[in-house]
């Protein structure tokens, strides 16, 4: 029988694990925005009139969905941190890691959110667009002011559930040199020879903050057969 | 200056083989790993969906709970429990004889095992939903007809659920593909880990990447091709999914 | 003729820096800001102490660059971040950046040198084989049909594949992300062996709490020199670099330092190494030097 020891978590361990835990919410928080922002771009433009930009929108949410969130963030960490700094013209007193992490989870959730948006679109009534233009409204203006508002109180329930996946995707940081939550606490484990009982508890406490925000999600309402329908599809892993 | 050299697939590694043999080494445990987790998630995910839709609350409850601890935790802290954890807690015999196993077998073994579940958790609900959906009618008919639950289930529920979940089926089919990713994490040297490999012995991370990331996107397209042709296969005309 | 003399002594002694900077130290320059990568398990190089404070041997040699980079750049105000990297990112961190200096147990190779400069040489080691006293293992060749667990990108994962190729002999090599999981997977059984170099497994062996069920085996498989790792074509970096580990280890400053983390009780647990400075290394620091074994 195991001998479990938990003494290893308390005194010095504990900084280290709050501090991986705000890395892990400062990403959560971060790709949750500013996926939402980048995907409502790409919702919309592959709604566009303009067929280049709908094509150029549609092969970026494909690519994005098409390879796993590890390859992304190989990518990002190991060849195009110098390419970022400059692109973003970030001062390098910023931690290039973290920056990295950003903008490489922000990217790829973009892609998914984009799907849930759109499905969100799809499920308020067409009717509603055709007025504001009839109207006057530029199609932009129409989308902003009359669809989008609709569209995210339908999609709501979706946009939680991707965050909490999202919340669970920033283990993954672990394959670059940024410590969020779990990494510290594999590495108190493993160097302390702990690491069964690090591994249950890290488990533990992912456990209950997405089981609550899971909970909340069916709160908010179930979402109306429509959007389920289409934005199940959307839904990722 | 970045200094290109597609030639490097085709170099020996210095073990034996060249770097291309290394990355569809890592190819092929991929698409097994997927494959078999994919199976397994099938099997149990359609016997806990249906677990939760039966009149039985303990059965229900019990399903629930497997579904809420398995989408709750992430992928990557699951599968390190698996390989980590579990052969620690097995009783001792069997506990050695898991680590006695070839590294690479435990290895596969775990993240199989892993992703299946974790997988069949997120399929659960899929069809645990199109039963629902398909409630009150085609339940009280079949009821109606004479057939028992079990039969009701067999002949008339299920099929029509599977068409239904087809798609979002479909899609977990391609995840099952980039989730086994996370397999790298614990040593197996599938694919995302072949590319870690060549980027470390070579000096060239963009072919290396690029190569990786392209076989990523090939093999999302077969797997979208073959669900494509299954959705085809089984349509049942006039009904809902039917294009 | 006094305050001649000892102006001319100044004007000599301020270093060459008074040219235009370029490559890393003009990064350092620019930013204010160096970054070093550090490991959290190469006990005692560079490795997290009780408190998770990055400590060791070759961390100290970084941290006296710094201070000389401070100095001869007339930056008091420096910023140094530490960042932790492992064997198999270190080479890309510092390609891409991330990094500028690594001070830890990187081994000097020819093939490596296609990629980044290394330092004057601040340690030699050799690779050998850590294992349970009853895994039957003595020899190097008893490994031949085991598990071996060796740290993923490091010159002994290079070796090992090597020699399972050339000498036909069936190897289950497991690749761990740093050594503290290797010798992880020797504790659980996962393992038959680590392969490593010998100071790393003297360190991981007398920290353990069972140390008497292992021992140290195997005929020496490669000498390596240890150094500093910096950016490729950057000569200005590498001349400041090469001084101070030469000024270290000639004014008998390193010996001292040496002693500190192989003779006298070290983080976390107080564990003396008891490893006493070899001919060579006397050698090397009296004749400082980049060379390395291949």
């Amino acid at each position: 029988m195991y001998r479990f020891d938990f003494s290893i978590l308390g005194g010095s361990t504990i900084p280290v694990l709050a501090d991986g835990m705000l890395v892990t919410l400062e990403i959560t928080a971060t790709a949750l925005a500013a996926g939402m922002l980048i995907g409502a771009a790409l919702a919309i433009l592959r709604g566009s009139r303009w067929r280049a930009a709908a094509w150029l929108a549609a092969a970026y949410v494909n690519l994005f969905r098409s390879v796993p969130l590890v390859m992304v963030l190989l990518w990002f960490f190991l060849v195009v941190p110098q390419l970022l700094q400059s692109a973003l013209g970030l001062s390098p007193s910023v931690d290039v890691r973290m920056a990295s992490a950003l903008v490489a989870y922000s990217l790829f959730e973009a892609a998914y959110f984009s799907e849930i948006i759109r499905a969100g679109i799809a499920s308020v009534p067409e009717g509603q667009m055709d007025a504001a233009r009839a109207l006057g409204m530029p199609r932009l203006l129409a989308m902003r002011l009359i669809v989008l508002p609709q569209a995210l109180r339908n999609m709501a329930p979706m946009v939680l559930t991707q965050a909490i996946v999202l919340f669970q995707d920033t283990a993954l940081v672990y394959v670059s040199a940024l410590a969020d939550f779990f990494g510290q606490a594999y590495g108190i484990g493993e160097r302390s020879g702990r690491l069964v009982e690090m591994l249950l508890f890290a488990g533990a406490v992912y456990f209950a903050i997405s089981f609550s925000l899971s909970l909340a999600a069916r709160r908010l309402g179930q979402a109306s057969p429509a959007v389920r329908g289409t934005a199940s599809a959307a839904a990722r892993g | 200056m970045y200094h290109w050299h597609w030639g490097i697939f085709l170099s020996p590694t210095g073990t034996g083989e060249t770097y291309l043999g290394w990355l569809f080494s890592g190819l092929g445990l991929t698409v097994a790993l997927g494959l078999v987790a994919w199976l397994l998630a099938l099997v149990l995910g359609a016997a806990v969906g249906i677990a939760r839709t039966v009149p039985n609350r303990v059965v229900r409850a019990l399903a629930g709970a497997y579904v809420e601890v398995l989408r709750n935790v992430p992928l990557m802290v699951q599968l390190f429990t698996a390989y980590f954890v579990v052969p620690e807690l097995l009783p001792p015999e069997l506990g050695d004889a898991v680590k006695r196993m070839n590294p690479v077998a435990q290895q596969f073994l775990a993240a199989a095992l892993c992703l299946g579940l974790y997988t069949s958790a997120r399929i659960a609900e899929q069809v645990r939903s199109g039963i629902e959906s398909l409630a009150g009618h085609q339940r009280s008919s079949a009821l109606a007809l004479g057939l028992t639950l079990p039969q009701a289930y067999r002949h008339v529920l299920l099929p029509l659920a599977f068409r239904i979940i087809l798609p979002p089926l479909s899609s977990e089919f391609m995840t099952v593909f980039k989730n086994s990713a996370v397999a790298s994490m614990i040593g197996l040297l599938e694919l995302a880990a072949q590319g870690r490999q060549l980027v470390d012995y070579t000096s060239q991370p963009y072919e290396a990447f690029i190569a990786v990331t392209a076989l990523y996107l090939a093999l999302n397209l077969s797997a979208l091709r073959v669900m494509r042709f299954v959705e085809a296969k089984t349509r049942v005309p006039g009904f809902a999914t039917a294009k | 003729m006094r305050p001649i003399l000892a102006l001319l002594a100044l004007a000599l002694a301020v270093p060459a820096l008074a040219e235009d900077l370029e490559g890393t130290l003009k990064k350092v320059k620019e930013h204010n800001l160096i970054v070093i990568g550090y490991r959290e398990s190469s006990v005692p190089w560079s490795y997290l102490d009780g408190d998770q404070k990055v400590v060791g041997y070759s961390h100290e040699v970084a941290l006296k660059i710094v201070d000389a980079i401070k100095a001869e750049l007339k930056m008091p105000d420096l910023k140094l971040r530490e960042i932790p990297i492992n064997a198999q990112n270190r080479i890309s961190l510092m390609q891409n950046g991330t990094i500028d200096l690594e001070c830890n147990g990187t081994t000097n190779t020819s093939e490596r040198r296609k990629q980044v400069a290394f330092s004057n040489t601040i340690a030699f080691t050799q690779t050998q084989l850590l294992t349970k006293k009853k895994s039957g293992i003595k020899e190097f060749e008893d490994i031949a049909g085991k598990t071996i667990a060796v740290t993923a990108g490091t010159t002994s994962e290079h070796y090992l594949r090597k020699y399972a190729d050339e000498h036909k002999v069936k190897l289950n090599i497991l690749a761990t992300r740093d050594h503290s999981q290797g010798f992880l997977m020797l504790q659980t059984g996962r393992a038959d062996a680590f392969f490593m170099d010998r100071d790393v497994l003297g360190s991981l062996l007398a920290r353990a709490q069972d140390k008497a069920d292992y021992v140290i085996t195997g005929q020496p498989q490669t000498k390596e020199a240890l150094a500093c790792m910096l950016r490729k074509d950057d000569p200005q970096f590498k001349a400041l670099v090469d001084r101070v580990i030469a000024k270290m280890q000639t004014s008998g400053e390193a010996a001292k330092m040496y002693d500190k983390w192989f003779m006298a009780p070290i983080p976390p647990d107080g564990v003396v190494l008891d490893a006493p400075l070899t001919k060579e290394m006397k050698e090397l620091y009296k004749h400082p030097n980049d060379q390395s074994f291949d």
